[in-house]
């Protein structure tokens, strides 16, 4: 029978044999794809038993912290965000059901502690060997709290986002996104029915937990004027004495396109210089200025702004779009000038869109003498003990434009504020600088209002952008330009009255 | 064979290997304290120290019992045993527990086992027929009503009072007495192939096979047909009987997969156990995912594995609940053990684990080898093989090999009627292994 028993142990010490074959095709050559279905929700456990860092303002504040529970027998970890939704898209959320967003997801790596940085690595290494918790690292933002609140109060009840920045440092103190929402009601399903069915300030509109101002995609209008005048100017054609004259409308394709107001009556200002027409927000002029130049020239000047492409700000990919001309049946950017209308592009229509933040890069470049910055919301990353583990330094993002063009463009800038569409953003005592917009939507008398600014106008700290969608009759000078006021007194020292 | 002056003996070598595992016990236990700190107290290595002292006294019992027999097979069920509660301790103090008691009792059955048998275990044979119908009747038990009850779809168990087990773990080993008894004493008029003398084999096994397919244990089931089919042939040397017996199963099946629900429900799980679209969820009775339905239990399994990696997360260091508490797989300490350890221990670990099994398979076949008579042969050849493919059956389920019926990882998995039937067949071999070692 020996010989029997001999092929019978084989045959069963092949079938155990097999089930090692077997678990090392799950645990090696699975396992990735296993880890990533939806329904795998150990990774996701594991994640809440490391303590996630803080989320902080610039002054501290704290955005982001977490409550300890019991479950199980294992302490876990969950997100409770102190403030109920200040800067709520920006900061995100992280919870089980519903995952990631905002600074919470593009800055997880940190957040848990997982980042591959010598130091976090030997802290985590005897957090591992003590047994004791993971302790992610804290994340400190540029945001200012009280400048953000004002821009969240300012714009509730509206639809709308504004941006502020540090046009020299490229760091963001403001993002806020109208209508907002209270991160701790993400996981439950009443409470996130409830922000996606909250109050619809703007009928029709994408839901609060959308980031308007660097997703938002809104016709810039008159504001990208000033990248058609960084064209115009950068290729000598142009400087702010060259002349004018505006019959009220230009004509293009053998059609004629109105100045803004009253299509029947439109508003003439005759004779005039390129500052006046910038100052004024002369459509004819721009459009002649436009077909002059061509729309490829046009395109590019807004490429070196950082338009068809997004900045390099920390938040997710998903988070972030690009401006540009844009097929609004295929929902993409097309950068062929032979699709694009230049007379109508000049002056920031056509088929032309941007996010807040980009506008407010547009306004950051000609305040830090045509170099943009890169925008910033993290000011560093701090190990639980306090150590610095990251410090953003500034960096140049781009040039956009001669620093001749940019001084011109300052001077420009200053007479709408002065003089111009854009008074109601004064300050006594500052150089204020800025740019309205009253982009049409598609829907008689009902505007998208823009303003974009910097100040003060001669050493500028502070630079951005507020729009508020759908205004009925609202134009960017009476509707997002007082809002930009309070923004820059807000971020200014109070020393400059 | 004897002790010589540089050479242990084989009872010391088995001291030697328990120490050995006594250390193991008290590392494992003491990493799970160490990973979960908040949970687990100083006291868990009390149960190292009480296995250790366990597995002592059932060493004297060997001492006194069979002297001569194999020293690696107490030793790997001890591993075995250890390796498995430490788990179970680790996913819940109360299991663990109740698998020490009965450990406790699987030892005592053990020693008893071979004191009363050690002058000669071949008395056994004797009494054949009594071992076959007492594997029909104990497979019958579950459905004498007021004992029986349903666990899972199948009914399985019988309550005693505060006492539940499963008398199949035990038929299964009476069954292997029957076989090897009546096989060694027809083998040759077998291997002639008179079918006469098939009659009250293909009658015992056909009432076995018609018990375990009308009470849905189908892993039981395949168990028992591939015992039966590995005795037959190393009893008549005969092939084609083996090749005969995979066909029938092989019709058997289709008709099964064809004509039982149940079956089908197995084998679609087995294929396909994730969709993308919503499917017909039997449970609930409404639209869903498969893995969200039927499949549940063997996708959480699997990720749970995958999780494990090279390394694994360690000893206690594993995610088996959600953020609010919830079980992730079902029934974790008995049939899905292995995914448990599989993630904590990783595939070094899992690997080492499984050789630690076939480790067990090739003493036992060679306890066979070694035996000189038919019945020993038969007997050690069987239970062995009994083991091998048990331990086949579930961890290949699991693993997604073959479809995933419900039995227990032999001395691992959670359950008191495992853990005592498998000290049986330790028993048995440890009886076997003497006899034939005190002969040389």
């Amino acid at each position: 029978m020996n010989s029997q028993i001999t092929k019978l142990s084989l045959v069963a010490l092949l079938l155990l044999a097999s089930l090692i074959v077997a678990t090392t095709y799950w645990q090696a050559w699975a396992a990735p794809g296993l880890a990533a279905k939806q329904d795998n929700q150990i990774q996701r456990v594991a994640q809440f038993r490391i303590k996630r860092g803080l989320i902080l303002a610039s002054n501290g504040l704290v955005l982001a912290t977490n409550v300890r529970r019991k479950v199980g027998g294992e302490t876990l970890y969950f997100r409770r965000y102190p403030t109920h939704g200040l800067a709520s898209q920006t900061v995100g959320y992280s919870t089980q059901g519903r995952s990631r967003a905002g600074i919470e997801r593009s800055q997880n790596s940190y957040l848990t502690a997982s980042n591959a940085n010598l130091g976090t690595i030997f802290d985590k290494l005897g957090d591992t060997l003590k047994g004791t918790t993971i302790t992610g690292n804290n994340v400190v933002l540029n945001l200012r709290p009280n400048a953000q609140k004002i821009a969240e109060t300012a714009l509730a009840g509206k639809c709308g986002a504004a941006v502020v920045l540090n046009p020299k440092t490229g760091q963001i103190y403001v993002m806020a996104s109208s209508p907002g929402y209270d991160p701790n009601k993400i996981e439950s399903n009443t409470g996130y029915a409830s922000i996606l069915h909250s109050p619809k300030a703007c009928p029709g509109s994408v839901s609060p937990l959308y980031n308007r101002a660097t997703q938002g995609l809104y016709p810039p209008g008159s504001t990208f004027k000033t990248v058609t005048a960084a064209a115009a100017l950068d290729s000598g054609q142009v400087t702010p004495l060259s002349p004018f004259y505006d019959p009220g409308y230009c004509i293009e394709y053998g059609q004629k396109v109105s100045n803004a107001g009253n299509p029947e009556a439109p508003e003439a200002f005759g004779h005039v210089d390129f500052l006046q027409a910038y100052e004024h927000s002369i459509n004819a002029v721009f459009c002649n200025v436009g077909m002059k130049l061509g729309a490829k020239k046009i395109i590019d000047q807004a490429k070196k702004f950082g338009f068809y492409s997004t900045p390099p700000v920390e938040l997710p990919s998903g988070e972030l779009a690009a401006s540009g001309e844009y097929d609004f049946t295929k929902h993409s950017l097309f950068d062929d000038p032979g699709r694009a209308d230049p007379g109508r592009l000049a002056f920031g229509q056509d088929k032309l869109l941007a996010t807040p933040l980009q506008m407010a890069l547009v306004a950051a470049a000609v305040a830090n003498k045509g170099t943009i910055m890169e925008p910033h919301l993290v000011k560093a990353v701090r190990s639980p003990s306090g150590g610095t583990v990251l410090k953003v330094k500034p960096r140049v993002w781009r040039t956009a434009m001669k620093p001749s063009t940019a001084a011109d463009l300052n001077t420009m800038m200053q007479a709408v504020v002065t003089g111009g569409t854009g008074t109601s953003a004064q300050i006594p005592g500052v150089l204020v600088a800025g740019k309205t917009g009253t982009a049409e939507t598609g829907v008689d008398r009902v505007y998208d209002a823009w303003f974009i600014f910097f100040a003060p106008a001669d050493d500028p700290v502070v630079a951005g952008a507020v729009v508020v969608e759908q205004s009925p009759d609202g134009f960017g000078g009476a509707v997002a330009a007082p809002i930009a006021k309070q923004l820059m007194q807000a971020i200014l020292p109070p020393t400059s009255k | 064979m004897g002790p010589g002056p540089l050479t242990l003996g084989n009872r010391n070598r088995e001291l030697l290997y328990l120490g050995a595992v006594g250390v193991l016990t008290g590392l494992g236990f003491a990493s799970v304290y160490i990973a979960r700190q908040a949970v687990v107290s100083w006291g868990s290595l009390g149960y190292a120290l009480f296995f250790f002292g366990l597995y002592i006294a059932a060493h004297i019992v060997t001492r006194i019992a069979v002297p001569d027999a194999d020293p690696y097979l107490l030793p790997i069920a001890g591993l075995l045993t250890a390796v498995g509660v430490t788990e179970i301790y680790r996913l819940g103090n109360a299991d663990a527990f109740k698998q020490g008691l009965w450990i406790v009792v699987g030892v005592g059955l053990f020693a008893a086992t071979l004191l009363a048998l050690r002058h000669d275990y071949r008395v056994l044979e004797q009494y054949k027929y009594l071992f076959g119908i007492a594997a029909i009747a104990l497979l019958f038990l579950p459905r004498v009503p007021g004992l029986g009850e349903t666990v899972n779809g199948a009914r399985l168990w019988v309550k005693l009072g505060p006492i539940e087990f499963q008398p199949g773990e035990f038929s299964k080993i009476f069954l292997i007495v029957f076989l090897a008894a009546y096989l060694r004493e027809k083998r040759e008029v077998l291997a002639q192939g008179r079918l006469k003398d098939l009659g009250p084999l293909l009658l015992i096994w056909g009432a076995t096979m018609l018990v375990l397919v009308s009470s849905n244990d189908l892993g039981s089931g395949l168990l028992y047909y591939g015992i039966f089919l590995a005795m037959l042939y190393v009893a008549t040397a005969r092939l084609w009987y083996v090749l005969v017996g995979a066909v029938l199963f092989l019709a058997g099946g289709y008709v099964a997969y064809d004509r039982i629900a149940h079956v089908r429900d197995r084998v679609t799980i087995w294929l396909h156990p994730w969709t993308t679209g919503k499917v017909y969820c039997p449970q609930t009775g409404g639209l869903a995912l498969r893995q969200d339905c039927q499949s549940y239990q063997l996708v959480k399994s699997l990720y749970s594995i995958a999780n494990g990696g090279f390394g694994g997360a360690g000893l206690g260091k594993g995610t088996f609940t959600t953020t609010d508490g919830h079980q992730l797989i079902p029934y974790v300490t008995s049939d899905f053990i292995y995914s448990a350890l599989a993630q904590e221990l990783g595939l070094v670990g899992v690997s080492a684990l499984l050789l630690v099994f076939m480790l067990f398979v090739a003493r036992g076949m060679k306890v066979a080898l070694q035996a000189d008579d038919g019945f020993s042969k038969l007997l050690a050849a069987g239970l062995t093989f009994g083991f091998a493919l048990q331990t086949f059956i579930i961890v290949g389920g699991v693993l997604r090999e073959i479809p995933l019926t419900g039995i227990t990882l032999p001395f691992v998995s959670y359950g008191g009627s495992s853990v005592v039937a498998n000290f049986l067949l330790l028993a048995g071999l440890l009886l076997v292994s003497d006899r034939a070692n005190a002969e040389r």
